[in-house]
């Protein structure tokens, strides 16, 4: 996917504990295919990590993933460091076992989508390539 | 006399199915066509429209089916299955603190379960304290917390060991969870002989699907064959692994995948206590198996059935076990909770009564039905109840329990059994070419191929080429809505309070010397065992102990991964 004449490249991370990766491994997959550039952040990361990660790599979107339950911990703690790195402009996105009265507390923090199970895979494509933009640097 | 419809029987008797497709097929085909140009399982193996004595022409029932409770075993490990008992119900429970859930546990004895099954937060199941950075946002989320021997008499309290058959689903700090266990026993005063219960302990799904471990294989497998030999001489009646693909159908895979993965790491175990220099008919009765039932309803049935018959020529062929005790493939199953929508979830209730009925018409030992909640929170009592209660129902009312192995000898059933059996050999033989499991799981082998069937699948389901009730039709009215279960932030403040506790009030030298004697242990040869219950005794915590067998052991990296 270009944008301005770049790829939009993309985070996939699996934060906290929680190895089902099942559907982060989908996600990441589906993406490439869509022709964004998409980097797989493996299991079993820190939300410290991640930002690091996406620093690092320089991306334009961030999407976690999370089926333990932590959400509500974790998600907001990514937003945290990436403001307090500057960074508050990547977009991100989330999916995984979060309950509907989650989504509110969720969007709050920052996060811009939370995509719940049954979601296809053209939906998060679509959305994607509608909200995620290269950054300006 | 004659029946009246003698003359008719005997041309018919004369047909083929030749002519049956020329004649009365085409006429149908003709009005009507079929839904599909072609019909799969929810795997993707193809479907015939009928199967014929035909199919089974090579099929010698002799062999290949025997009698219940005889090799093979394809008709059940059991000579009267389900009609001497029928099988265990045993749903997982387990969430919040250790008091939460011994109050879940007294609630399910009172309300017929047969036996305990304990569901760890991830924490626990990570090897983490509950005061560990990583543990942050996850104590008690999705099992119940245990750091030290003192939550875990908690969980048992009021509940004598030797009254009840406990399942611990446990892995990569398997080892340390049921030194736990036997401690508990010990203050009971209940003998190590008379426990019963399994812990799950199967690391090697681990590394292919669920991805919970902590240690590499080649460590890991050493652990397990210490506590198999030391359960061999001390808790008898412990069933030592559950080889588990359940995990492995989760993340993925196809139902032939899902049984010669788990077929393969059965293999993989009995190869490693082989050549610890453990006896193959000493251990391999104790270790059980643990299977997903997914929704289609024969696929999974020839599954379960093809599992027996394989394990058996695993043992017998391959591993010259001499007692048929070794040759059993007893197995628990839970149905696929992969399979559950978020999407009007009373429809889930039906997909589990499909699946469980799968899982004893195949001739399962004991059974976990899923909640109706269970894709966006854990059960509440009322869909705990549910689930349980759609077990007794198919055990009370239906009648399917009335008869050994209903299916045998039906022509599609023993075909899709057979085809399952060849599917699942060619994985073994390539896993085989490969070296064994552990060679194949580090050149990502089984992931792989999983990762593949799953991509596949979402792809089917995108496409609306398999139907998902709910979700990709049958859309409309998504109005009801499940209660859910919560858990607060106020378990974990409880769970580290208690955790700092009792670090602050046991003995401190009996606490240090015992972790550097599990130290020791880990670097030489000793039987792990012993120093791990010491380090119990002593109060030491999962965290700590698993710290010090990784000082020794160091810790698994996953390599790339396949997208």
């Amino acid at each position: 996917m270009t944008r301005g004449g770049r790829k939009v490249r993309l985070l996939i991370g699996k934060v906290g504990l929680d190895g089902h990766d099942r559907g982060a491994k989908i996600v990441a997959r589906a993406l490439r295919d869509a022709g964004f550039e998409v980097i797989y952040t493996g299991l079993h990361q820190t939300p410290e990590m991640v930002v690091a990660t996406a620093l690092q790599e320089d991306v334009d979107g961030i999407g976690l993933s999370l089926l333990s339950g932590a959400h509500n911990t974790i998600f907001p703690k990514v937003m945290k460091l990436l403001a307090e790195k500057n960074s508050a402009d990547i977009m991100v996105f989330g999916g995984g076992i979060i309950p509907e009265e989650d989504l509110p507390r969720l969007q709050e923090a920052g996060i811009r989508k939370i995509f719940t199970p049954g979601t296809t895979t053209q939906e998060f494509i679509d959305w994607v390539k509608e909200n995620v933009q290269p950054r300006r640097r | 006399m004659k029946p009246k419809n003698a003359g008719r029987t005997a041309v018919a008797s004369s047909r083929t199915r030749h002519d049956w497709e020329e004649t009365t097929l085409r006429k149908a085909l003709e009005k009507i066509p079929e839904r599909k140009a072609a019909f799969t399982t929810v795997s993707s193996l193809p479907i015939e429209r009928l199967y014929t004595a035909q199919d089974l022409k090579d099929w010698d029932p002799a062999d290949r089916l025997g009698f219940p409770g005889e090799p093979p075993f394809t008709r059940g490990v059991q000579p009267t299955l389900y009609r001497g008992r029928l099988w265990t119900m045993r749903q997982f429970a387990g969430f919040g603190t250790a008091e939460d859930t011994n109050r879940r546990f007294h609630y399910l004895l009172e309300h017929g379960q047969t036996g305990l099954s304990v569901a760890f937060d991830l924490p626990t199941l990570m090897g983490r304290d509950s005061d560990d950075p990583l543990a942050e946002g996850e104590v008690g989320r999705e099992g119940v917390a245990i750091d030290t021997l003192a939550d875990m008499e908690v969980l048992f309290k009021g509940i004598p060991l030797d009254r009840v058959s406990t399942s611990m689903t446990i892995n990569a700090p398997a080892a340390v969870i049921l030194a736990m266990y036997l401690a508990v026993a010990e203050k009971q005063g209940v003998p190590l002989a008379k426990l019963e219960g399994t812990v799950q302990n199967d690391i090697l799904k681990e590394y292919i699907a669920q991805k919970e471990w902590i240690y590499p294989p080649v460590p890991s497998l050493r652990i397990i064959t210490d506590m198999v030999a030391f359960c061999t001489a001390r808790v008898p009646k412990w069933n030592t692994i559950s080889i588990s693909g359940y995990h492995i159908r989760e993340a993925g895979s196809t139902a032939a995948q899902e049984l010669a993965f788990t077929l393969a790491d059965g293999i993989g175990y009995v190869q490693a206590c082989v050549e610890a220099g453990q006896d193959v008919d000493a251990f391999a009765p104790r270790f059980s198996f643990f299977f997903n039932s997914h929704n289609d309803f024969f696929e999974e049935i020839a599954k379960l059935r093809a599992a027996r018959r394989m394990w058996c020529a695993i043992m017998r062929d391959r591993f010259h076990a001499r007692s048929q005790r070794s040759w059993m493939l007893r197995t628990h199953v839970q149905t696929a909770g992969c399979s559950l929508t978020a999407q009007q979830p009373y429809g889930n209730v039906v997909r589990v009564t499909i699946q469980a009925l799968a899982a004893i018409l195949g001739g399962t030992q004991s059974l976990h039905t899923n909640a109706l909640d269970e894709t966006l929170a854990l059960p509440t009592e009322d869909s705990a109840r549910i689930a349980l209660r759609t077990q007794q129902i198919i055990a009370e009312e239906s009648g399917v329990a009335n008869t050994v192995d209903p299916l045998a000898g039906s022509y599609f059933v023993e075909s899709l059994t057979n085809r399952l059996e060849q599917e699942a050999w060619k994985y073994i033989r390539a896993i085989d070419g490969m070296g064994g499991i552990v060679p194949a799981i580090e050149q990502g082998f089984p992931q792989r191929e999983i990762a593949e069937a799953s991509y596949l699948y979402q792809k089917q389901v995108d496409q609306a080429e398999k139907i998902v009730v709910g979700v990709n039709r049958y859309t409309e009215g998504d109005t009801m809505k499940a209660p859910l279960l919560k858990i607060g932030p106020e378990v974990e403040r409880g769970q580290v309070d208690r955790l700092l506790s009792v670090r602050a009030g046991r003995d401190r030298e009996r606490h240090a010397r015992a972790l550097w004697e599990l130290e020791e242990s880990a670097s030489g040869k000793a039987n792990l065992m012993e120093a791990i219950l010491e380090a119990i005794r002593a109060y030491a915590s999962v965290g700590e102990i698993c710290e010090a067998l990784k000082k020794v052991f160091s810790v698994y990296r996953e390599g790339r991964v396949h997208l």
